[in-house]
């Protein structure tokens, strides 16, 4: 019995690795999972913001995602409810103390771009769909990701917020490789 | 500890007078108001965007004015709640709220006052989940918020004028 459950947990684990095969696409999928990004790139009618947790034993990093305080919504563009707009309290910049976060148009993803809970899978095809990406073919999605001040923002989040794995300039990088591989997408 | 930015000289638009200042850039707009220009009806609450105490109008949308720093407004038009009064709708909203007594302590309301005339403009008969979504924003210890949405379906109907 032990052994059965042993043995069916190895073997699960060695298909898991396998079907986890490293995948050019991997890197991407890992800053784009970040909540740096997922935050405002959510399925749901609000943002969220995130708590970072060390395991003390393992020192394991994880966060912990909530809705937004203050309750406040999408709204039908992402710029927040009519007059209460994101812009309200998220400036141009960072404040100075760094408490709140602030870039030029603060806002959500359109629902279009929710990545939250999608395998590397989905969300390798979600960001290639001109459909839902708000057009962009590879090329603009390379410089979007190398020149929005949002997306800029997330390697400069201020206060002690995390930064997305890679340094700004690697992940383009990355992501060129990828591009230039023909932008596949891995299975799952 | 971070050293602020060297003052400069800054034109700005209050309430529609120009008004002179120098001021570090990075100056918070609300300690500008209430303490260059002596306008302290904008209340410190948290100065971390959190509360709404400090809500003015930019251009007519509500802002924290504690984590607005100056340079951001320069060349817009600020409305504190100093002015409201001057707009037919501002004059509206002080009636009701005097006739409803809808503050208690009343410290958060120059800020709730603030959000609802710029969600009347917008949306003239919001429904109570508009009116969440819009003062979301805005809290009051005191719990005032039955009177605050009483106070703007009132106005809705056109009360007050
Ligand atoms: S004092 Fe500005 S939001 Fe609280
Ligand atoms: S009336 Fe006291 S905090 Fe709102």
């Amino acid at each position: 019995m032990i052994r059965t459950a042993l043995v069916t947990g190895l073997l699960g684990a060695a298909l898991n690795v396998a079907a986890q095969a490293p995948h050019s696409f991997d890197p991407i999928a890992e800053v784009l999972q970040h909540p740096r990004c997922l935050n405002c790139h959510t399925f749901t009618e609000y943002p969220t913001q995130s708590r970072k947790m060390v395991d003390p034993i393992s020192g394991e990093v994880s966060y912990l995602r909530f809705r937004h305080a203050q309750q406040v919504i999408r709204g039908e563009k992402g710029f927040g409810a009519p007059t209460l707009q994101c812009g309200a309290c998220h400036q141009d910049e960072n404040v100075a103390d760094g408490k709140v976060p602030g870039a030029p148009h603060w806002h959500l993803a359109p629902l279009s771009m929710g990545w939250e809970g999608l395998n590397r899978g989905e969300l390798c095809e979600t960001l290639k769909d001109t459909d839902k990406n708000g057009g962009r073919d590879l090329a603009a999605l390379v410089k979007h990701m190398e020149e929005d001040a949002l997306v800029l923002w997330g390697w400069t989040p201020g206060g002690d917020r995390d930064t997305p794995p890679y340094a700004h300039a690697d992940f383009i990088d990355l992501l060129k490789l990828w591009v230039a591989a023909g932008a596949p997408c891995p299975t799952n | 500890m971070t050293t602020p930015a060297p003052r400069e000289t800054f034109a700005l638009s209050v309430n529609g007078r120009v008004e002179q200042t120098d001021v570090s850039p990075d100056k918070p707009l609300l300690w500008v108001l209430r303490d260059e220009l002596d306008l302290k009806g904008s209340k410190y609450g948290c100065g971390r965007a959190l509360c709404g105490a400090c809500t003015v109008h930019v251009d007519g949308q509500p802002t924290r004015a504690c984590v607005t720093p100056v340079k951001a407004v320069a060349g817009k038009s600020v409305t504190t709640i100093e002015a409201l009064s001057e707009t037919e709708l501002g004059a509206r909203v002080q009636r009701a709220w005097t006739s409803l007594n809808v503050p208690q302590c009343g410290y958060c309301q120059s800020g709730q006052i603030m959000a609802v005339v710029a969600l009347l403009k917008a949306i003239p008969a919001p429904t109570d989940p508009q009116i969440d979504e819009a003062l979301s924003g805005n809290i009051c210890r005191c719990g005032m918020y039955p009177r605050i949405r009483k106070a703007v379906h009132e106005l809705a109907a056109g009360g007050f004028a």
